[in-house]
């Protein structure tokens, strides 16, 4: 029984790993953008993972709310929401990076750039 | 049932993913990132986070594959070969996994009611925010006025993003697209033929064009909706911001960044981006004048809770207005570099 309840947090385990191996092994820098929000949002997944509560329902109340209605945590909500948006600004300058670097070099692939480095 | 959607939709993730790692076309990586996003934004409502799942909807879907698109569209679209086989790296990302998946161990099960993350500020935010803070959603009380100082860092956060953009790209240097701005407002001239001469673009794809412009309207006024009514149902400041953003994004992409730069104008974006931050901070300031602590919306008004009905009503139009203008800006800061349509 110990496996079926955690299986939610070994599959977001096992995403964001592959969003790491992703980051770590390939040269193209879109790619390790790519895989950076991979890895962001299987801990989005993660932490909306703990937040929930069997039987419960979302945080908002209404005319239908009965007494005692459980509710899921509402914090790992809030954190999260606001992650997300942070998340696409911070890829968002990671881009305008890859953009410049660009027009640069006229690559993005890692190896490349650090060979035009080692040759001036 | 639900343990049985859970159970396909995460499986559905692990394949994406996959596909993501070993897929070498970057646009197609890109799609997939988009389809990895829509499927957990339906975990997240399975797992009852409904305002989580409205945000990735929109901006991991929306705005993040748009945007990844833009730079694509500036470098290479196939990613080269790598060198060398990646054994070492395989064995560290296993071995980080082993001891992640080690540290779940002491992890309560999941959806445990029992488990001490919902035992202590949970419940109070939860039982005690109607009668203290008013909206029936609780993920806006706590966001907006239990969290207030946090969501304004998130939000200054969002802004430097935005500057450091276009301190990087810089779209203003762009010299023939000044000319042409500074022609349209100055002189009124009949449209200069520099801007009308190219053809319409996708002049091909009438359905396209048509519907497009059938759906702005609709999209604006549902980020209105979502705006104002995120204290009774899911959405808020951040969501209305991202969806106003992505209309204005449509526009762009149906005619022309430039046409859509004349409509909303880049000097227009950085004021109101400037603006939202400061109504958001200015509440804080006006809450200290007026006799509270930072952004303790209470004084605002006679009563309490008007006064948090009012707070919360500035500071979400605050953090609307600053992350549709940012939003925007980004856009146009990818997708002006290369003087093409996206």
């Amino acid at each position: 029984m110990n496996w079926v309840g955690h299986y939610n947090y070994w599959v977001a385990i096992f995403l964001m790993m592959s969003g790491f191996y992703v980051v770590i092994t390939r040269g193209n820098l879109i790619k390790k953008l790519i895989g950076l929000n991979v890895f962001s949002t299987s801990v989005f997944l993660l932490y909306i993972s703990m937040g929930k509560i069997n039987g419960g329902t979302a945080p908002i109340y209404s005319e239908h709310t009965l007494p005692g209605q459980l509710f899921s945590n509402p914090v790992p909500h809030v954190l999260i929401l606001t992650a997300i948006v942070v998340g696409v600004a911070t890829t968002a300058v990671g881009l305008a990076l890859t953009v410049r670097i660009n027009e640069r070099y006229g690559t993005i692939e890692e190896d490349e750039i650090r060979a035009k480095d080692d040759s001036l | 049932m639900e343990a049985a959607v859970d159970i396909v939709l995460l499986s559905l993730l692990c394949v994406t993913v996959i596909v993501i790692v070993y897929i070498r076309k970057l646009f197609c990586a890109i799609m997939l990132l988009g389809i990895f996003s829509l499927i957990s934004a339906s975990l997240f409502i399975t797992m009852d986070a409904v305002d989580v799942a409205f945000t990735e909807a929109a901006v991991g879907t929306g705005i993040s594959s748009i945007l990844l698109l833009s730079a694509l569209s500036l470098t290479h679209t196939r990613e080269r070969r790598p060198a060398h086989q990646p054994y070492v790296a395989l064995m560290v990302v296993a071995v980080t996994g082993a001891v992640l998946v080690y540290g779940t161990m002491d992890l309560p099960a999941f959806g445990d009611p029992d488990s001490a993350i919902h035992r202590h500020m949970a419940v109070r935010f939860i039982v005690d925010s109607p009668q203290e803070v008013g909206p029936p959603n609780v993920v806006t009380s706590v966001l907006a006025s239990y969290r207030g100082y946090d969501t304004l860092g998130e939000t200054t956060v969002i802004f430097t993003a935005g500057i450091a953009l276009v301190a990087l790209l810089g779209f203003n240097r762009r010299k023939e697209f000044k000319v042409r701005l500074s022609g349209a407002q100055i002189t009124s001239v009949p449209e200069v033929p520099l801007s009308s001469a190219p053809k319409v673009p996708n002049a091909d794809y009438l359905v396209l064009r048509i519907v497009g412009k059938m759906f702005i309207p609709l999209i604006m006024l549902f980020a209105l909706y979502v705006q104002f009514h995120g204290d009774y149902g899911p959405g808020g400041g951040f969501q209305a911001g991202v969806i106003f953003a992505s209309a204005i994004m449509l526009y762009a992409m149906i005619f022309n960044v430039e046409t859509a730069m004349r409509v909303v104008t880049p000097t227009a974006l950085r004021l109101l981006a400037v603006l939202g931050l400061l109504l958001y901070g200015g509440v804080g300031v006006l809450c200290m004048l007026l006799g509270g602590n930072f952004l303790d919306y209470n004084v605002l008004a006679h009563a309490p809770l008007h006064g948090q009905h009012l707070g919360i009503f500035l500071i979400e139009l605050g953090v609307g207005i600053t992350v549709f203008a940012i939003m925007v800006t980004m856009f146009y800061a990818l997708g002006n570099r290369s003087g093409r349509s996206v």
